[in-house]
């Protein structure tokens, strides 16, 4: 049986529009794509990748604009799409004001106090 | 002997999470163990053949006297070293999107694939991820 894998992401926003996506969330699929067995933990400021309707759209420099600007919230909901679990701790959506309403379907909440149980569940645990 | 598979994600010179990594890998392969290193985003940079060193002119020092090697310096070290037991993936969509195609003779061009097989194989993984 293979290796059961958590990958926690904390920091929200690094290099997306360069990249257009998260580079994490693209790497938990391209994981899952090969086969690992992998889970998504965000917390802290990522957090707000789970919240719906976001949009990067209308950047431009010079005469060049940013056709395909990342789309996170989406790539949140195409992961769910692709069977990987997707938490985010909820005591950190409490203080960055985000409603449970407000995110995209699927997401599942847990706190702080229940992080250690889930760790427990991994044979690894990846903190990006 | 254990295998220990790494992901670095940092580009040269930026922190000092690279340091640490180095000696991590080092030290694991001076001990006989094998180590797989998978360079991610900007670690693909790490191994780039045009780094070349430079003069210090606060110091006051040449190229010859600031004897400073660069990060594919240090690599290359390592895999004369490890004689056999370091084996350096470099994230080809990483590597294009960089221009970083052009590294010293060891690493290897592959995916997050490689990765994945490393992880299932190896005793131990260690993420070292950029901040």
């Amino acid at each position: 049986m293979g290796k059961k894998v958590l990958n926690i992401l904390e920091t929200g926003y690094r290099a997306t529009v360069e990249e257009q996506d998260d580079t994490i969330l693209w790497l938990s699929s391209m994981f899952k794509g090969a086969g690992l067995d992998v889970t998504l933990l965000l917390r802290a400021n990522a957090v707000n990748y789970a919240v719906r309707g976001q949009d990067a759209s209308g950047l431009r420099f010079g005469e060049l604009e940013v056709a395909h600007p990342p789309e996170i919230d989406r790539d949140v909901e195409a992961l769910l799409e692709k069977g990987v679990a997707v938490h985010y701790v909820s005591d950190d959506a409490v203080q960055r004001g985000i409603a449970d309403s407000e995110l995209v379907e699927g997401v599942k909440p847990i706190s702080k106090r229940d992080l250690p149980g889930l760790l427990d569940q991994f044979d690894q645990v990846w903190h990006w | 002997m254990a295998t220990i598979t790494i992901a670095l994600m940092d580009p040269p010179y930026e922190t000092e999470t690279t340091t640490t990594a180095f000696r991590i890998i080092d030290a694991a392969v001076r001990k006989g163990h094998s180590v797989n290193v998978f360079a991610y985003e900007g670690a693909v940079n790490l191994t780039m053949a045009d780094q070349a060193p430079h003069p210090d002119p606060v110091k006051g020092t040449s190229v010859e006297e600031q004897d400073h090697p660069t990060t594919k310096d240090w690599i290359a070290a390592m895999f004369k070293a490890a004689d056999g037991r370091l084996d350096w993936v470099n994230c080809g969509l990483c590597v294009d999107e960089r221009g970083a195609g052009n590294w010293i003779e060891g690493p290897r061009r592959g995916a997050p694939k490689d990765f994945v097989e490393w992880v299932e194989a190896s005793d131990q993984t260690l993420v070292i991820p950029t901040k």
